[in-house]
């Protein structure tokens, strides 16, 4: 057994810095490269991309990123595991095996976790008695079932940890938790027992403070942010995990960011609810049981980790279409900027009045005043105000009233208040809304399935 | 006397479905035990009056000196159907730490 492990964190969403991975494999010596590439909104996404075409529906940077890199974790014996699968791990894992071949490396074992995907199975998932109610309604999924773009099953660590021990390299799951990806080498690597639930937790919590990239080593830090070194250049967070289920925090040297207690803190709070109860498909881990302390320069262990037995039950994330939203602004500036702004957003609404418009909601914000912090926000003194830009959004469930909104926006330059600006980008388009339909489904009715595919 | 939350604690706010979590940190034990006294689930609701349309729920991290709320019906129905600016409540820790405390 190995005495400790590295894994680096090498993606916090389908989106994040495209060198990070790069950086990971080559700024110092890790053991595993994990990256979560699914926020709930890309599934809906990748399904669409699929639905257009067949080999689509995965994070199409992967074979791109692996091109860069798959030489390097060959050499160093790095293996990677990702949720860029998507909707289509299989042509993920496909489109990676043709960079391989590219590449000479004919031997690489590429595993694929499939069976997340139940958006098919709804009507057989309903006939067995599972309701899919919605978490937060309590509604049942038949009502919406027609309009239903994705619907995916959380899988666990599990999976994974089946695909290294049949010999992967590289493992592309579809809809894993983000935790399940850094848990998964642990058990693998450390042969631990599923029901040392205390170690689960332990595995799941370093997944936890990985899953959001620099958000764990110093980005979007909230407390002394600008003590936070050389952001450009940030490392992003690696754990590096012993047998006993003590992991310590760390990133590369010669790379900007920070990991403390209080960086690490932060992370831990990030959306959690009852901190007793983080629930995933392996445990429930206890968050008021994790202990940090600063052991060096960006070195915080994470150790005392309690868990509990894990639910029957996994987490399912459905997405449906649920109408048309779309936004525009408009800058305003002194004098008046924000008397200007309200004065636009009222005849901007009188107008969509008039032409009888029907809307579930039409929301007028003033960026630069209280947007974001509403009635906390300070008074200012308007002399002292320098722009504010209006922001106007509308949803609907039909297409056409939002469409018109789009029309009606441009005209308010010339026939509104005067010392406005901001409207290079064109009429604002209606786009889909994409819902959220959170569920529980009973384990027992679906089963995650591991294949190995490879050149030879 | 008055503090300023800003000055004895920072924290990390986002979304889940329509509501939205704000873990609250105190810099030091001092600090753990002025929020852990003020900070009610009662406050906070007050506090984000015409942001936070529903209950706040409160939970305690004593091991991180955290605490976390969560404000339900706060986000304008959820991250993509919402049209708030800040649709994901990535903000509302800063927003909370605008609070004064009379001790």
């Amino acid at each position: 057994m190995k005495e400790k492990i590295r894994i680096a964190s090498g993606q916090g969403f389908w989106g994040d810095l495209i060198d990070a991975p790069y950086h990971q494999v080559t700024k110092g010596d890790i053991d595993y490269l994990v990256m979560d590439y699914l926020a709930e909104v890309t599934m809906s996404i990748l399904q669409k991309q699929k639905n257009r075409n067949p080999e689509f529906g995965y994070a199409r940077d992967i074979p791109a990123l692996m091109e860069r890199i798959l030489p390097i974790c060959k050499k160093k014996n790095i293996k990677i595991i990702t949720n860029g699968g998507g909707v289509n791990p299989e042509g993920c894992a496909n489109a990676v095996l043709k960079v391989a071949a590219e590449l000479g490396l004919n031997d690489l074992k590429v595993a694929v976790v499939v069976g997340d995907n139940i958006k098919d199975d709804i009507d057989e998932i309903i006939n067995s008695g599972a309701q899919l109610k919605n978490m937060e309604t309590g509604e049942p999924i038949s009502g919406i079932k027609d309009k239903i773009l994705s619907a995916n099953v959380y899988f666990g660590a599990f999976p994974i940890v089946e695909a290294l021990e049949r010999g992967a390299d590289i493992v592309i799951t579809g809809r894993t938790t983000d935790t399940g990806l850094t848990l998964a080498p642990m058990i693998y690597e450390f042969g631990w027992d599923k029901n040392n639930y205390d170690l689960m937790a332990a595995g799941t919590v370093a997944g936890h403070i990985l899953e959001c990239g620099g958000q764990a080593s110093g980005g979007n830090f909230l407390g002394d942010w600008q003590s936070v070194d050389n952001l450009a250049e940030i490392g992003f967070p690696i754990a590096e995990a012993y047998p006993n289920g003590e992991v310590i925090i760390t990133k590369h040297e010669n790379t900007g960011g920070k990991v403390s207690f209080e960086t690490v803190a932060e992370q831990l709070v990030y959306e959690i609810g009852d901190p007793k109860d983080y629930i995933t498909p392996d445990c429930i881990a206890d968050f008021t049981s994790i202990k940090l302390e600063e052991i060096g320069e960006n070195r915080v262990k994470v150790f005392g980790v309690k868990g509990n037995p894990e639910t029957e039950f996994y987490k399912v994330s459905a997405s449906h279409s649920d109408g048309y939203s779309a936004f525009g602004t408009l800058t305003y500036t002194w004098p008046q900027a924000l008397t200007k702004a309200k004065a636009a957003g009222e005849i901007f609404t009188k107008r969509l009045e008039n032409l009888g418009l029907e809307f579930e909601e039409v929301r007028v914000e003033y960026i630069g005043y209280d947007a974001c912090h509403g009635k906390l926000a300070s008074q200012l003194d308007e002399d002292q105000i320098n722009e504010i830009t209006l922001r106007l959004g509308v949803r609907s469930k039909e297409a056409a009233p939002v469409e018109r909104f789009g029309k009606e926006l441009a005209p308010l330059i010339l026939t509104g208040p005067p010392s406005v600006t901001g409207f290079a980008g064109g009429r604002p388009k209606a786009s889909e809304v994409v819902a959220y339909w959170p569920a529980l489904i009973p384990k027992k009715l679906v089963h995650p399935q591991v294949k190995i595919l490879s050149l030879s | 006397m008055k503090i300023k939350l800003k000055d004895i604690a920072h924290g990390r706010s986002g979304d889940k479905g329509d509501a939205a979590n704000v873990g609250i940190i105190a810099y030091d034990d001092n600090g753990w035990e002025v929020i852990k006294k003020y900070l009610t689930a009662d406050r906070v609701k007050k506090h984000f009056e015409g942001i936070c349309e529903g209950k706040v729920e409160r939970f305690e991290l004593p091991n991180i000196r955290a605490l976390n709320f969560m404000l339900h019906n706060t986000l304008g129905g959820g991250g993509t159907v919402s049209l708030k600016y800040d649709a994901q409540g990535k903000t509302l820790a800063a927003a909370l730490l605008r609070m004064e405390i009379e001790i």
